[in-house]
């Protein structure tokens, strides 16, 4: 990865009495895909928003090429936004719009002209300088809030949940769209989503928030097979957790059995808790698995069937493309790198 | 809803007879002599072609003047104070908008009575000039006069449109064009200002037909022989007794004032959408 471009060194920021940040340290690099995922209300929107300069922080740094920017004024920032509901211009066409910035900086109008009809190719909207941005549908007032966005050659582009207002076709053909975007103009993009699927398809890192703190940072494959506790398990797609003891290095103990797992570096006989993602657990025959169980139940959906198994202990959440009957006794199987292990959450 | 539509008629009705009817005959009145008889109709131009004449033109002229003057003192104090207040959190800016309307509530005679107290040449105002040692300043039967009355009272009609249109202005586009390098100037110009522009436009259409239409204010504080257009329809009706020309008059000033917002609705974003 590149260099250090944005640096948050123990942001808080507080609404009044409510502490929407509870110091976030982040580093962010150059060239680098960076979702900010986490559910409404979070956070994530306000340190987008911090990074932006239209919130300041109550403490902290935000540093930006190691130059101290917190105090900053947005329209002093090398960063540009796709706001959520595009904010364009309604009195202004798509040209204007996207000159606006420029305009703005009196750069010359050849130059203007040159630059616009460039960004326009790269978002597919060649031939709508003269339209209304009233009167585009909701993909296009996108395209163009990206271009506006992008035709200031910012280093970073700030997206707060750009596609939520796009119906799901739509949405995918953008997600496509804007990896593409962001590869070829080179640039950070920070996205912010409470979309996990669109998290873990776009990004080069994944940063899950909660309640104003950081839950975990990585790849979206680590966050996905290494979430580091329960509420990035449960957040990033559906899991079954459940409560072990680590008896020692890739050995867990849980529902009455032990496990040879992956896993190591906890302290011998440590409570921990185990994610069983749901397409890692096969159904077999009963003789030939540790944990038991009988179907519950059973829904179709769609590629793949969602099965409950009702066991000693608890119910498990299967997805095969396999049927099973209803009251069907099964056995339930898993190698030991399906089983992740995490350090316990203090509630 | 088919249900409902009979109880439209007698709305239908009165507005017939109060609005239609009465307009007809000031048409009517307009293009015949004769007095207030309609008896004996005889069609003539000449109520028109009276308008024409120095004397009357020269009111229009100075009536236009101080609409205009009335206008433009009402936008620069009403902007900047329709600003302010959309400035603050939604339940302080109800009251202040409150605040605003407060002088509307008083009897307007009640006003411009108060405005004689004020600027007359023995007034408080003189009083006050007098007594720090300076000469004092004749400002009754003055446009200073007239034009203070009128902005007194119209300055809500252009701060209310103004503020409403400040208040529905999405956030995010000012944020935007912070973002895009815009600063507070750059951003009101640019930005703001031309978002309020259907309030603005609002708030001149309507203050302007106010101040020229008005009668009351430049009577009191314009004195007997200051004549508006409002003072010259009220005369041919009460003191002259020339109805067809009054009529000629009101019909010519409904046909400004309606080319007017024609007008100022074209320059309106708002209505030019699908243009």
């Amino acid at each position: 990865m590149g260099n250090k471009i944005i640096e948050l060194k123990g942001v808080t920021k507080n609404f009044g009495e409510q502490q929407v940040l509870k110091g976030i340290d982040l580093n962010i690099y150059e060239n680098e895909f960076l979702t900010l995922l986490g559910p409404s209300g979070c956070g994530k929107t306000t340190t987008l928003r911090i990074i932006a300069g239209f919130d300041e922080p109550s403490q902290g740094q935000v540093l930006f090429n190691g130059i101290e920017i917190s105090k900053l004024p947005p329209y002093k920032r090398e960063v540009n936004t796709v706001f959520q509901k595009y904010a364009l211009f309604p009195f202004l066409n798509v040209y204007d719009n996207v000159a606006f910035g420029l305009n703005i900086k009196k750069v010359d109008k050849s130059i203007i002209a040159q630059k616009v009809s460039k960004v326009l190719k790269l978002v597919g909207l060649e031939g709508f300088e003269k339209r209304d941005v009233t009167l585009l549908s909701g993909g296009q007032q996108q395209r163009v809030a990206i271009a506006r966005a992008l035709v200031n050659e910012p280093k970073v582009l700030l997206l707060d949940e750009p596609l939520g207002a796009l119906d799901a076709k739509l949405r995918k053909e953008m997600q496509i769209e804007l990896k593409k975007i962001q590869k070829e103009v080179g640039i950070t993009f920070i996205f912010v989503t409470h979309d996990q699927e669109e998290a873990l398809s776009m990004s080069d890192t994944v940063v899950v928030m909660n309640e104003g703190i950081i839950q975990q940072i990585g790849t979206p494959v680590d966050i996905y097979n290494e979430p580091e506790n329960r509420f990035v398990a449960d957040f990033i797609g559906e899991s079954n957790i459940i409560e072990a003891v680590m008896l020692r290095d890739c050995l867990v103990q849980f529902d009455g059995f032990q496990f040879e797992c992956v896993d190591k570096g906890f302290k011998d006989e440590e409570e921990v808790e185990v994610v069983l993602r749901p397409e890692d657990i096969d159904i077999v025959k009963p003789e030939n698995a540790k944990i038991t169980g009988v179907v519950k139940s059973l829904v179709f959906k769609g590629v793949h069937h969602e099965i409950v198994v009702q066991t000693k202990y608890r119910d498990y959440l299967i997805h095969t493309t396999d049927y099973f009957e209803v009251g069907l006794a099964v056995g339930l199987s898993f190698g030991p790198e399906d089983i992740h292990v995490m350090y316990k959450m203090d509630y | 809803m088919k249900y409902f539509r009979n109880l439209v008629k007698p709305y239908i009705i009165w507005s017939f007879l109060m609005i239609v009817v009465p307009l007809l005959l000031i048409v009517l009145y307009s293009v015949t002599t004769g007095g207030n008889s309609l008896v004996n109709i005889q069609f003539t131009l000449d109520n028109f072609g009276k308008i024409a004449e120095p004397i009357y033109l020269a009111v229009f002229i100075r009536s236009f003047k101080i609409g205009l003057i009335t206008v433009l003192i009402c936008f620069f104090m009403g902007y900047p104070l329709a600003y302010m207040i959309a400035r603050f959190s939604e339940k302080v800016q109800s009251v202040l908008i409150l605040v605003v309307t407060i002088p509307m509530w008083i009897n307007m005679l009640l006003r411009t009575y108060a405005w004689i107290s004020l600027l007359s040449d023995n007034g408080i105002i003189n009083s006050f000039l007098v007594s720090l040692g300076f000469e004092p300043v004749t400002m009754m039967y003055t446009d200073f006069a007239v034009a203070v009355g009128l902005v007194c009272d119209f300055l809500p009609f252009m701060v209310i449109p103004i503020h409403t249109s400040l208040s529905k202005i999405d956030k995010s586009l000012i944020e935007a064009a912070y973002d895009l390098g815009a600063n507070r100037v750059q951003t009101f110009f640019r930005v703001v200002f031309k978002l309020s522009l259907p309030g603005v436009i609002n708030g001149v259409i309507m203050t302007f037909l106010l101040a020229i239409s008005s009668f009351v204010i430049p009577k009191l504080l314009g004195g007997g022989q200051y004549m508006l257009i409002g003072n010259l329809i009220e005369n041919q009706f009460i003191s002259v007794g020339d109805w067809n020309f009054g009529s000629a008059i009101s019909l010519l000033l409904a046909v400004v004032i309606l080319f007017l917002i024609h007008l100022m609705k074209k320059m309106d974003p708002d209505e030019t959408e699908e243009g």
